[in-house]
């Protein structure tokens, strides 16, 4: 044990998978933890058969296979695809570049937030909506000071799933942003190349590298959540 | 500054239906569960699309449904005190409170919020969190912020059912002051006969989403329109009635005539009388008079209270062994005292001015 750790501190490694990995999650979860509320709050509001149908689509990635949903995305950004064709009307494209990594990574773990948020919304009591609404408030404000806070638990959960979801990503990844050493290798990528090539060494680094961000983000969060004395305790109870 | 309401809408059992007009006097809406009060109060605070009719209040048009006029529950004006209070649990009371004052500056506001905190005499828990408040705390909290926008209107749903005997008291001291400080349309969703008494000049009795009755308050208890608001007003005392010669009536579940003062359009089905109303004649002499209403009784049983009794009373010959009464009389107990060791029978005295004869 001490002797492969010894190796691994002594061998040079390649960082960038870490940053990239890193980089891509953080933005993937933002994007999805704006679009998956919004769309969440959006689809509360709303009853009828036509939804059942919404709700298949927005929670399709989750069901289907990444690599299958990585090639409907090559199909949309292709060069054929229909955004795929306007941005290269924009003189760009984002198939094999470092957006890619993040476009794959927020539409896989999009579902996993569009669900938890709708429960956590759910589960508001309307009352509070409404009292909000007799004393003036407009929907926005319902929205963003009552229902959203009084969710937040819901919504801090998906964001953590939606975190995990992202950092585990590896096969719309690989479909849509490639394998491009520093650009958009991400750690679960350069850990299965690293792997076919042989080098163990390094795969093992990797994965150790995971486990601890994982762990690190996660006790993080929810010490954060739960500090005595803070605001949230006062009125959750703790 | 008249709350002018008139609607409809179709509910799972049965369709609420009311039209009323409520002035500068607080209006108790009295009814059982289920009659379809709350659901009157979230249409009026635009919380609930009726199917059809109209609200004004003070000359602004809130609904009208012919004109596809629904002003939303925000611009209404109309402050609502939800039944389990619905303070928001992530704020504090002074956030609670001032959540409706954002258009206002800062100081302004912080003013408002703090004169709104005095006026329901919590000032001291501006700061404090709504679990961290006894429910008679957090109803006071919920009240100052329903008042906190300075509505055109009010609207308690059950504002002391959940409340003890003794913060009971208090919160409705409050709601008093409240209402004499006010002096705009007030409803009081109530169940309760007394508090809805007590807190309402006029009384408005809603029965499976109909108006059963609406007046002021002595009206309405002193001549029930039918057999159902009599009960609903907390009326025990009833009997099948019929007219029979002489004017009299002949009430079929006593076996007994009786004289009423009242006089009716329309041919009595019911004779009814509150039980405190019930008087016990001092000899059996005004009983031979028939115009006296008084009658032979035997008491069958009796179940106290700390301050009066009620008294279950079998007419004209001892009761059996099943416990069977005609009528229940409640009277103090100083008055009891005085003629609970008297010899059976009583003679009890159904006074003509205070009996109510109740239409089919």
């Amino acid at each position: 044990m001490y002797q492969t750790m010894a190796m691994f501190l002594g061998t040079p490694l390649d960082w960038s998978p870490l940053r990239i990995s890193l980089a891509t999650s953080v933005t993937a979860t933002a994007i999805t933890l704006v679009a998956g509320v919004a769309a969440a709050a959006w689809r509360e509001r709303r009853r009828g058969p036509a939804m059942a149908l919404v709700d298949g689509i927005l929670v399709l990635p989750l069901v289907l296979p990444p690599t299958v949903v990585g090639f409907l995305l090559l199909l949309i950004f292709g060069r054929n695809g229909l955004l795929g064709r306007m941005l290269l009307r924009l003189g760009t494209t984002v198939v094999f570049s470092w957006p890619a990594t993040v476009i794959a990574a927020a539409v896989v773990s999009f579902p996993l937030m569009y669900l938890t948020a709708r429960a956590a919304l759910e589960q508001v009591d309307t009352r509070y909506l409404e009292a909000a609404r007799t004393l003036g408030g407009s929907e926005w404000r319902v929205f963003l000071e009552i229902a959203l806070p009084l969710s937040w638990p819901g919504v801090l959960a998906g964001t953590i799933l939606t975190f995990a979801r992202a950092l585990g990503e590896f096969g719309a990844t690989l479909m849509l942003a490639g394998d491009i050493p520093g650009r958009t290798e991400t750690i679960p990528i350069a850990i299965y190349f690293a792997v076919e090539a042989g080098d163990l060494h390094s795969a093992s680094i990797l994965c150790l590298l995971d486990v601890v961000i994982s762990l690190v983000l996660l006790g993080g969060l929810y010490r954060w959540v739960q500090a005595p004395g803070s605001r949230r305790s006062q009125w959750m109870g703790r | 500054m008249p709350l002018e309401v008139q609607l409809a809408k179709r509910l799972p059992e049965y369709t609420l239906d009311v039209a009323f007009t409520a002035g500068d006097e607080p209006l108790a809406i009295l009814g059982p569960s289920g009659a379809g009060k709350t659901m009157l109060l979230r249409c009026v605070a635009g919380l609930e699309h009726p199917d059809r009719g109209s609200i004004a209040l003070g000359g602004r048009v809130l609904l009208d449904t012919e004109r596809h006029v629904h002003v939303a529950a925000r611009d209404r004006r109309v402050g609502l005190l939800f039944q389990h209070y619905a303070l928001f649990p992530h704020r504090t009371v002074a956030e609670n409170i001032a959540f409706g004052l954002r258009s206002l500056s800062d100081e302004e506001r912080e003013r408002r919020v703090q004169s709104h905190m005095e006026r329901a005499h919590i000032a001291v828990l501006g700061n404090r969190y709504p679990r961290q408040l006894s429910g008679g705390e957090q109803q006071r909290a919920a009240l100052a912020r329903a008042l906190s926008i300075e509505p055109d209107a009010l609207l308690l749903d059950e504002p002391l059912s959940a409340l003890d005997t003794h913060l009971r008291a208090q919160m409705e001291a409050l709601l008093q002051e409240t209402f004499a400080a006010y002096r705009r349309p007030a409803l009081l969703v109530t169940h309760n006969v007394e508090e809805a008494y007590r807190l309402g000049r006029e009384m408005l009795v809603l029965s499976r989403g109909r108006v059963a009755a609406f007046g002021p308050r002595e009206e309405v208890l002193r001549r029930p329109p039918s057999l159902e608001v009599a009960r609903l007003t907390g009326c025990k005392n009833f009997s099948r009635a019929r007219m029979v010669e002489g004017g009299f009536v002949e009430a079929l579940d006593w076996g007994c005539r009786l004289r009423a003062s009242q006089s009716l359009s329309r041919p009595p089905a019911h004779v009814g009388i509150r039980a405190h109303h019930i008087d016990f004649a001092e000899s059996a002499d005004a009983a031979s008079r028939p115009e006296a209403n008084v009658f032979p009784c035997w008491l069958s049983r009796s179940s106290e209270t700390p301050f009066r009794v009620t008294l279950f009373l079998h007419l004209h010959r001892p009761p059996g062994e099943t416990g069977e009464f005609h009528l229940q009389a409640e009277v103090f107990k100083e008055k009891w005292e005085r003629f609970r060791d008297r010899p059976f029978p009583w003679h009890v005295r159904l006074a003509p001015e205070l009996l109510f004869l109740l239409p089919e």
